[in-house]
């Protein structure tokens, strides 16, 4: 089986700082592919780098066979790339239907003057399937910056979802919520897995070895480790570089 | 947004205009020609907040896009005699091409920088109207009325110094504006110029290539501003590079944050209580700039999003 996502020697340099290097990445379609390491480990940068926020200073992205390299952000993001914001980053001051319709809309239209005019009601089935896979039909006309935090993450990913993302990136999904709000997202992530490829970078072990089909362990900009939950909890230089045991 | 709040945002919008239209057969003398030249200032102010209220670009250089306007048709009228409907064209052309020529380069920038960029911009566009002095009479203006007079008289124009056709023609050109202005933000690519108000990367991860919608927007800000330039020349038979001045960037600001930005009656509202805070107070002392400040000064101190903005936020959160 092909690779969704492969990249070859990706590379990304800060001035003195080699934050990815030579990073040589693949993630089966279908999987739930969890990325742990260390803080400064580069997982943030590698996905920049996927996603199309950062342009790399060396080597190549494969998505479904085809050399994204050179791929703007926005139009990696139409071919099924999405990337969900470490900091939450929903439009405060719009409604959460709003929100969830920018990304609907995009999807929907061809070109910006489509956007004129456009089928209100199809538009609104998708909103509305896009907040009830995360839960949040109820509160479509409230204020984003209304939200508890929780929702807001949920909001994030029912953006993303709308987005209709052959791979999604979420980028430590779980920071910040409480262990009530932790098992609710697992819930919807594993429901999303069924039909999505997951990337998830995660600094909760319980979260990832739960969700996790394969981890990939970063240190250094470099992949330190892959392989299965159960291989990568009992390997010693993981658990020397990032379980501090 | 559901059909029920775009009927309602058309009805609104509609009466507005309506309204406007009706209230020439009952204004005395005065206010009739002060309305009509609200319409028009509006009408700047209108492609001001496209940019600025809607997209978040903030520019102190759209004096140079009025400008654009108002000489291309100005002049266009005075040396070649072409009619004010041609002359009006070619401003809201040269408005446009203007704005897009340089937002390849002032798009590039963002924030402060932008700012600094549309003031210096604007700044070489005043002087080098002052420059070409010979071609424009710049420094001392010129009026447009003998030519259009004439036109006139041989049949080939409206005799737009009369009042009723001043006072329709500036109908016309704000209702155009206006109407715009109004299906823009209720479409979704104002969904999509608010969105990049509020976090332009996020935006381009949702697939938005944020540049264009930003060039777009400076676009129609630059092709509105001319076209009211354009109007004014017309309507008010003076051309000059006092409109090609800093202030004539500052007033569309102010007016912008006194309706409210972002909102869609905000130019109107903002230009009209400018125009008449002005006109009334400066028949009291001649110190109404004293007047005018603290007025504004209360502004910002209780209603910083402006007067459409605190009634959107307060009772009618539908309003676009």
């Amino acid at each position: 089986m092909t690779a969704l996502l492969a990249t070859d020697g990706l590379s990304k340099r800060f001035g003195g700082l080699l934050a990815v290097d030579g990073v040589c990445f693949e993630v089966p379609a279908g999987q739930i592919r969890a990325v742990i390491g260390p803080n400064g480990a580069g997982k943030t940068t590698l996905m920049g780098l996927i996603s199309g926020r950062l342009t790399p200073s060396a080597g190549h992205i494969l998505f479904n066979g085809r050399d994204v390299t050179r791929q703007r952000a926005w139009d990696r993001a139409r071919s099924g790339i999405v990337y969900t914001f470490q900091v939450t980053s929903v439009f405060p001051e719009l409604s959460c239907y709003e929100n969830v319709a920018l990304a609907a809309q995009r999807q929907l239209t061809r070109g910006m003057f489509g956007q004129l005019i456009l089928d209100e009601k199809r538009l609104g089935g998708r909103v509305r399937e896009a907040l009830r896979q995360v839960g949040l039909v109820d509160v479509e006309t409230q204020v984003a910056s209304a939200l508890p935090y929780g929702h807001q993450r949920l909001l994030e990913v029912a953006m993303s979802l709308a987005l209709e993302p052959r791979l999604l990136i979420l980028d430590e999904p779980t920071q910040g919520l409480a262990n009530a709000e932790i098992d609710t997202l697992c819930a919807h992530v594993r429901e999303i897995a069924a039909r999505i490829t997951v990337v998830i970078i995660e600094h909760n072990m319980p979260v990832v070895l739960d969700l996790a089909d394969w981890i990939t362990v970063m240190e250094r900009g470099a992949v330190l480790a892959e392989g299965p939950p159960a291989q990568i909890a009992g390997d010693p230089d993981v658990q020397r570089a990032y379980l501090g045991t | 947004m559901s059909a029920g709040r775009l009927r309602r945002i058309l009805v609104l919008h509609l009466a507005i205009v309506g309204a406007l239209f009706a209230v020439q057969f009952f204004l005395p003398d005065y206010h009739h020609t002060n309305v009509a030249r609200i319409l028009v200032l509006a009408t700047f102010a209108i492609g001001y907040n496209l940019l600025f209220g809607y997209t978040g670009l903030m520019s102190l250089g759209h004096a140079m896009f009025f400008a654009a306007g108002m000489y291309a048709c100005g002049l266009c009228i005075y040396y070649f005699n072409v009619g004010a409907p041609g002359g009006f064209a070619l401003g809201v052309v040269a408005g446009g091409t203007l704005a897009a020529v340089f937002g390849l380069v002032a798009l590039r920038t963002s924030g402060v920088s932008f700012l600094i960029v549309t003031m210096m911009f604007g700044q070489a566009c005043y002087l080098t109207l002052l420059y070409f002095n010979e071609i424009t009479l710049g420094d001392q203006g010129f009026t447009l009325s003998s030519n259009l007079d004439a036109l006139h008289r041989a049949g080939a124009g409206l005799a737009y110094s009369d009042p009723d056709v001043k006072y329709n023609a500036a109908w016309l050109v704000f209702t155009g504006a206006f109407l715009v202005s109004a299906l823009i933000a209720a479409s979704p690519i104002g969904r999509v110029l608010i969105a990049v108000r509020g976090n332009e990367e996020r935006t381009r991860l949702l697939g938005y290539n944020t540049f264009a919608y930003k060039w777009l927007a400076l676009c129609l800000s630059g092709a509105i501003a001319g076209a009211a330039g354009a109007a004014y020349a017309v309507l008010f038979s003076y051309v000059g590079a006092s409109f090609a001045s800093i202030l004539y960037s500052i007033y569309p600001l102010l007016w912008t944050l006194l309706g409210g930005a972002g909102t869609t009656l905000g130019p109107l509202l903002g230009t009209g209580i400018m125009f008449y805070l002005i006109d009334i107070t400066s028949g009291w002392t001649n110190a109404y700039l004293f007047v005018v400040g603290g007025s504004l000064l209360a502004l910002v101190l209780w209603f910083p999003q402006g007067v459409m903005g605190a009634v959107r936020a307060r009772w009618a959160r539908w309003l676009p």
